[in-house]
């Protein structure tokens, strides 16, 4: 587009009263611009003015007033870039003239004097002059054709829910199962844990009456005795081969070279082309990820579903419970299928089982833990189980014993009803030994409340055995990405694949896959149905949002997407290795292959890029390095003691509301700071960092989100990324002689605002300390 | 490649309740291509967890996420926000309802630039619901920090009088209007969904818990106030009586919760939250000693339960298996003894500490007052789901009690229901 710029400025919200706004019009005059003033450009009046300002021709607007979190609906002009230099809260609010104060008429005359907040004003202003001419409207990226059909791969009860609920929504559906039939754990099951108010009864198992419905449903196509191969592409155009369990087929999906393979008998990593090849043996006879299935089928977005299976009892820490030397003693899955022939027998004899000691703990030592995978649900199946024993026999017993009763919420109902029933025994215990007492067992407990030691005579005893998530040593979804056919960092969830994120417990680092029910946390019946509407929603979201060629969360809505300079890229791989998301894989000799729909654009890849080839429409390497550029560094010809000049690079999802609250509360900072708000830490370039340090700042930093295992960042990696190569330029610095100490990473979360002038201030004073950059001036 | 049969993205979708639930729903249907109408009592959007200090077990701050969600409803041109609104009533059936709505007045308009003049210009100050009493504001204000929509408010309690008049006066932007009068609209929509969220169980009805009597008795709501920083002691953790550093700190479990005279369910989330406060209680006091007494502790999940061994580690932590019985305030130091019972032996344990929270379980929204609609209840006042008839729906803890995690996942579902309803139409 032909720009056509205009320069607005607000003076309402003290913007006028704190700052001289003539000299700043005057700023915009010395870059070629004019500006115009307004007395509160957010009122009717002033949205009025800038309409009729678009009607004559002005297409880029930049207004200087509030911060773009705010008023966000009432500068929104379509088809107009608009840019927010924010004056009120980067400016006036955050640096007030009590503790500001301006200049003495005496000052002003001295020709010696500034005023730090004036400056500041006037450096966001040129550094919004910068942006806007380097920035364009984005297109939305879209594929050539899109699939709006979902695979959902496992048939259990998750899976059945989902291909249900999205079917009902009008998307057709493809189950993939394992099994020759579908069903999955529920099959075994003599009865199921209540789904729906009153929760205090058992209730027949609810999977036979899914089956019958998916088979009911002519949106849904059911392939059983199959699973996935590879599943390559991207959301919207996935292209999936099918395959037997076990078989070996050209579409089964490589996997990356371990870590160990990647690097010589010194430790340094190969050269591609080595890599490839050892690649290429490694996994002989399969194609590459690059090359698509002609055969395979397509499909807009995937929800996994691949379930559960029964936790093995194994080890020296539960020799005292006797599983697996004595008959008798058996996990809760085996009890079950016990239960779903007939009435409860021993394993050993045959007969009648009417006295069982349900194990909840493994017991022993102090630990009060369940077995390892439990959640809720073992407690839960535990009460179940102890009335199939009432059901069976009228004389029947049951015993639990346990650490902690887990049955929350509504389930309290059903643990009430069943301590309603005489025949079930519940004890707080930890369990000590379980041995042979003639033809049948005993089991010996202390009674943690009492002191005692209690001992029950079993004819069974049954060990509540956790739920082992399908996904801890097997891919499943078979991802055709160069980072691996698995997702990713899921030993942080013990092998789940769960979500990092409590607000957003969909997203993953898999953009267009959502996992559901028992993959995720040791789920109920009810749990897992409810998991599975949420994922079938996010999958047509997906499906949606792709056919408009726009992001998924959390930049839902964008348009923007990266854009390769490929002529310039030296095939480092950086780029394809750094993605949080995987979106790239590159080809053989390292060059990345961008899928738009699996990015989430954060810019991870813009930061991690040596060659500065990735941008993107109105966020690049250009539009922040000349907002960089654009910032007024005064030295010893401008002043004879001139004030530091430190640029900051903020995250804008929690590091810039922090420091917009604290402007609301007046709570100040250095005025010698001048800060750009960025995607993500992740997408700083350090291209930047030396841009302003080159230009005689004096310092930079970075400030985000906390990183390691309890991530705050919405990117999941941004913020560890950006601390890895913040140390890396440590040495860079070192070479060019300045310290260490002039760039440095900050975290802060979003309610910690109070704490933004000690972060700032603090640095500020460590680079006073270290005195003036020595190219300042140069 | 599209197929016909595609949903499309017409009809509307009514949300009612403005907390992480109904934001969930209302975002995510609105993100497939659906209209949505969000309506909320509150001034601003959060509902609960906007009180929350942070979230377990990532002890996270809630206003991480809620920003990301304002920052979508921004994005978003398809989700229309009504705060100070209730609906009044529902009329219609599945795929074509009537919702009746009520606009309460703000006195502020949207010419507000929150300059702050307003409450600059107010004298008197009045009890902070917010804080839950535990701090007072000007009568005109910004709810919070974050609030969203960035907007000031005024207080019913000061029309008429002279406060109402200079906060008035004081504004620059003519964006008071102290002759706002309360406006109703009808909304049509094909579904709704009701996210009413859940109420704290009121402490005083818990006779033997002390809460209102003394000073040092305060709910688990009431700590995550304290703890924040945005709240009434800028995060510090002090007792009521003499604003002092306490040395011990009892957590009373089930407070309301598994209790036939009081919440019969359990309300999920407290043992988490009692365990997450500990560390609060820690991060500020690596002295103190913390007791922890309880029924059974409840940490459903890996995720939750390697919180609790990681509370657990802490050697001045303890936990102590009895329901407590009573409690005693010592009139001369305002310490409290907490007595519990052993439930089996019916042995005595006494604690003495500085200060007690109680950890109050969640009561629906509706148990304390019927929703205009027809919807069918438990006798706990949770909104029964019929998926069979569908068009109105209940998602979060309007259905049951639950933490942030699972609210989400069944609120994005609910999403999916409503679709389900305009698609069939």
């Amino acid at each position: 587009m032909d720009k056509k710029y205009g320069v607005y400025i607000c003076e309402g919200c003290g913007i006028a009263d704190s700052l001289d706004v003539e000299a700043i019009k005057g700023v915009a005059g010395e870059e070629g611009f004019t500006a115009k003033t307004h007395p509160i450009l957010c009122g009717a009046d002033g949205v009025a003015f800038l309409k009729k300002e678009i009607e004559g021709g002005v297409n880029t607007l930049i207004l200087c007033a509030c911060s773009r979190r705010v008023n966000f609906d009432t500068f929104r002009f379509d088809g107009c870039i608009v840019d927010r230099v924010s004056l009120r809260e980067g400016v006036t609010w955050s640096h007030p003239r009590d503790k500001f104060p301006k200049l003495t008429e005496e000052q002003k005359s001295s020709g010696d004097a500034f005023d730090r907040v004036q400056m500041m004003a006037e450096d966001y202003l040129r550094m919004g002059i910068a942006r806007v001419q380097k920035i364009n409207l984005p297109e939305p990226f879209k594929l050539a054709s899109t699939s709006n059909k979902i695979l959902v791969i496992g048939g259990g009860i998750t899976g059945l829910s989902a291909a249900l609920d999205a079917a009902k929504a009008g998307y057709p559906v493809t189950i993939v199962e394992k099994e020759d039939r579908l069903g999955g754990a529920g099959l075994n099951w003599r009865s199921q844990l209540p789904t729906a108010n009153p929760y205090d009864t058992l209730i027949a198992p609810v999977v036979e009456e899914k089956i019958k419905a998916v088979q009911a449903n002519s949106n849904i196509t059911v392939k059983t005795g199959t699973v996935v191969a590879r599943l390559a592409g991207q959301p919207g155009e996935f292209t999936v081969t099918f395959k037997k369990p076990g078989e070996k087929i050209e579409f089964d999906v490589p996997y990356p070279l371990p870590p160990e393979m990647r690097v010589d008998e010194s430790g340094k990593e190969l050269d591609a082309e080595t890599l490839n090849k050892k690649y290429m043996e490694y996994n002989e006879g399969k194609t590459d990820i690059l090359t698509l299935d002609p055969n395979g089928e397509l499909f807009g977005a995937v929800i996994l579903a691949a379930g559960w299976q029964p936790a093995k009892i194994e080890g020296g820490v539960y020799a005292h419970l006797g599983y697996g030397e004595i008959a008798d003693v058996v996990t809760n899955a085996e009890f079950e299928a016990i239960a779903k022939k007939g009435k409860i027998v021993r394993p050993s004899d045959g007969k009648p089982a009417k006295s069982v000691v349900f194990v909840q703990s493994p017991g022993k030592d102090e630990d009060d833990s369940d077995f390892p995978y439990a959640g809720a649900v073992t407690s839960l199946v535990s009460l179940k189980q102890a009335k199939y024993v009432r059901n069976d026999y009228e004389d029947g017993k049951a015993y639990v014993f346990y650490q902690h009763m887990r049955t929350p919420g509504l389930n309290e109902n059903f643990y009430k009803s069943m301590q309603q029933d005489p025949g079930i025994f519940m004890t707080k215990g930890n369990v000590l030994q379980v041995a042979k007492n003639g033809g049948g067992l005993i089991v010996k407990a202390s009674d943690t409340l009492l002191g005692k030691e209690l001992k029950v005579k079993a004819d069974l005893v049954v060990l509540a055995a956790g739920m082992i998530p399908a996904t801890k040593d097997d891919a499943v979804v078979n991802m055709a990405y160069r980072q691996g056919p698995a997702f990713r960092d899921i030993n942080l969830f013990n092998g789940y694949c769960d979500s990092n994120f409590i607000c957003f417990p969909y997203e993953t680092q898999r953009t267009g896959i959502y996992a559901a029910g028992a993959v995720r946390r040791s789920m109920t019946t009810e749990e897992a149905m409810e998991d599975a509407t949420g994922a079938a929603l996010k999958a047509i979201q997906c499906i949606s949002s792709t056919n408009r060629g726009v992001s998924v969360h959390p930049r839902s809505g964008d348009m923007t997407f990266p854009d390769f300079f490929f002529q310039r890229c030296t095939q480092c791989k950086r780029c394809t290795q750094e993605c949080p998301f995987g979106a790239l894989d590159d080809d053989a000799k390292g060059t990345p292959k961008p899928n738009p729909t699996r990015c989430r654009r954060c810019g991870t890849c813009m930061g991690a890029c040596p060659e500065r080839i990735i941008g993107f429409a109105d966020y690049n390497i250009d539009s922040i390095g000349s907002m960089v550029k654009s910032i007024k560094v005064p030295s010893t010809d401008d002043y004879s003691e001139p004030p530091m000049r430190i640029l900051g690079l903020v995250c804008e999802n929690d590091a810039l509301p922090a420091l917009d609250i604290a402007a609301l509360n007046r709570i100040g900072y250095s005025a010698d700071v001048r800060l750009i708000p960025v995607r993500c830490l992740g997408s700083v370039n350090v291209i930047w960092i030396k841009d302003a340090l080159s230009q005689g700042m004096d310092g930079v930093f970075i400030l985000g989100c906390k990183h390691g295992d309890d991530y705050q960042c919405h990117f999941v990696k941004g913020s560890e990324l950006a601390s890895i190569r913040m140390k890396k330029i440590g040495e860079a610095l070192a070479s060019l002689a300045l310290e260490n100490e002039r760039v440095a990473q900050f975290e802060i979360a979003i309610d910690e605002y109070d704490k933004v002038p000690s972060i700032i201030n603090g640095f500020v004073e460590s680079i006073e300390a270290l005195g003036p950059n020595p190219f300042k001036g140069f | 490649m599209t197929s016909q049969s595609t949903a499309p993205a017409s009809g509307s979708i009514v949300v009612v309740g403005g907390g992480i639930s109904g934001l969930t729903t209302a975002i995510e249907a609105a993100e497939v291509g659906y209209e949505v109408y969000l309506v909320e009592k509150n001034p601003y959007l959060g509902g609960r967890v906007a009180q929350l200090n942070q979230y377990f077990p990532k002890l996270c701050p809630p206003t991480c996420g809620l920003e990301i969600n304002f920052r979508r409803i921004k994005d978003n041109p398809r989700i229309k926000v009504f705060t100070m609104a209730q609906v009044e009533k529902v009329d219609g059936a599945p795929g074509n309802y009537n919702v009746a709505i009520k606009l309460n007045p703000r006195y502020v308009n949207e010419k507000c630039t929150c300059c702050g003049a307003c409450a600059e210009a107010c004298g008197a100050e009045i009890s902070d619901p917010f804080n839950f009493g535990m701090s007072a504001k000007k009568g005109a204000h910004l709810p919070f920090e974050m609030a969203f929509p960035a907007r000031y408010v005024l207080s019913k309690q000061i029309i008429g009088t002279e406060d109402a008049k200079k906060a008035k006066a004081a504004c620059k932007y003519d964006a008071i209007d102290l002759e706002m009068q309360p406006k109703t609209m009808t909304l049509q929509a094909g579904a709704v969904v009701w996210a009413t969220g859940w109420e704290p169980y009121d402490a005083k009805k818990i006779d033997n818990l002390g809460f209102g009597r003394y000073d040092n008795i305060i709910t688990n709501m009431m700590m995550e106030r304290m703890a924040s920083p945005n709240g009434p002691t800028q995060g510090k953790i002090l007792r009521p009586s003499d604003s002092k550093a306490p040395q011990s700190v009892a957590f009373v479990q089930c407070a309301g919760s598994r209790d036939e005279n009081h919440l019969p369910y359990c309300s999920y989330i407290c043992c988490m939250a009692s365990l997450k406060q500990a560390t609060y209680v820690r991060a500020r006091y690596p002295e103190a000693n913390i007791y922890i007494f309880y029924i059974d502790l409840r940490t459903p999940g890996d995720r939750y339960e390697k919180f609790y061994k990681m509370v657990k580690a802490d050697k001045k932590i303890f936990f102590i298996k009895g329901k407590v019985a009573e409690v005693n305030e010592d009139p001369a130091t305002k310490t409290i003894t907490v007595t519990a019972e052993n439930a089996v032996s019916g042995e005595k344990i006494k604690q003495t500490v500085d200060m007690v929270v109680l950890a109050t379980g969640m009561q629906p929204t509706a148990a304390n007052g019927k929703l205009p609609a027809d919807l069918k209840y438990t006798a706990d006042g949770f909104i029964l789901n019929d998926f069979d008839k569908g068009g109105m729906f209940s998602a979060g803890c309007a259905c049951k009690p639950a933490d942030v995690v699972s609210s989400n996942q069944n609120a994005t579902g609910m999403a999916l229901k409503a679709i389900q309803t305009l698609a069939r139409k």
